[in-house]
């Protein structure tokens, strides 16, 4: 067992709370949030949060396969425009 | 020539390397299963008894993920981040290093051959 796993995920505690308090409510609304470092849980699953990059807000749809993941892996936080010569493929993330 | 796991392994190798030509057996794990099995991991692979052969086979049958099926696995996992939209996925997809490894210079692995893009002058035009 690596210390890792030991210590168990991290959360963000208002983050939760505010999962927790819509399940209960069962009314949802996308969660503004800056803890990219989450892990996602299982009570997650089927949330939209709005997750801050750095400048804006990426609107990142929980699904059962993310769980164990960390937020911010889903809220890039670059910007690649491409080089000169292949403009075309160039893939500016929204 | 032995048959494990539908591989030929060589017979002229003991037994412990033998089994590394199993895709998904390392030498941990060869030497984990002959231990497990007190076989002896030095004889030569064409010199076990076809019980000792049976046995091995069924152990890397039960506990081990091997060839196609890891293969399997694998690509599945693969798919998996890249459907899930996660940074690991994104660098699934666009073929670079997933770890975070330097880009700017090598990296040649992941991104196959150099392609030489036009009208860029190379180091050596460039002090010439």
């Amino acid at each position: 067992m690596s210390r890792s796993l030991k210590k168990g995920p991290f959360v963000d505690e208002k983050l939760i709370n505010k999962v927790i308090k819509q399940n209960q409510t069962g009314y949802k609304e996308p969660i503004k949030t800056w803890a990219r470092r989450s892990t996602i849980v299982p009570e997650f699953v089927g949330h939209t949060f709005m997750v801050h990059n750095g400048k804006m807000f990426h609107k990142v749809f929980v699904t059962e396969d993310m769980v164990g993941h960390k937020l911010g892996e889903f809220s890039l936080t670059r910007t690649f425009r491409g080089h000169s010569s292949n403009r075309a493929e160039a893939v500016t993330p929204a | 020539m032995p048959r494990i796991v539908g591989v030929d392994v060589p017979n002229e190798k003991p037994i412990w390397i033998a089994l590394t030509y199993i895709h998904g057996i390392g030498q941990f794990s060869a030497r984990k299963i002959l231990t497990e099995l007190g076989i002896d991991m030095n004889i030569r692979a064409g010199k076990l008894s076809e019980e000792e052969v049976t046995k091995i086979a069924q152990t890397i049958d039960r506990d081990y993920a091997v060839e196609g099926q890891l293969r399997r696995r694998v690509s599945q996992d693969i798919l998996r981040l890249k459907e899930i939209g996660c940074y690991r996925g994104v660098r699934h997809r666009k073929g670079l290093p997933v770890r975070g490894q330097q880009t700017q210079s090598n990296a040649r692995t992941r991104k196959g051959k150099r392609k030489t893009v036009a009208g860029k002058q190379s180091v050596k035009e460039m002090r010439g």
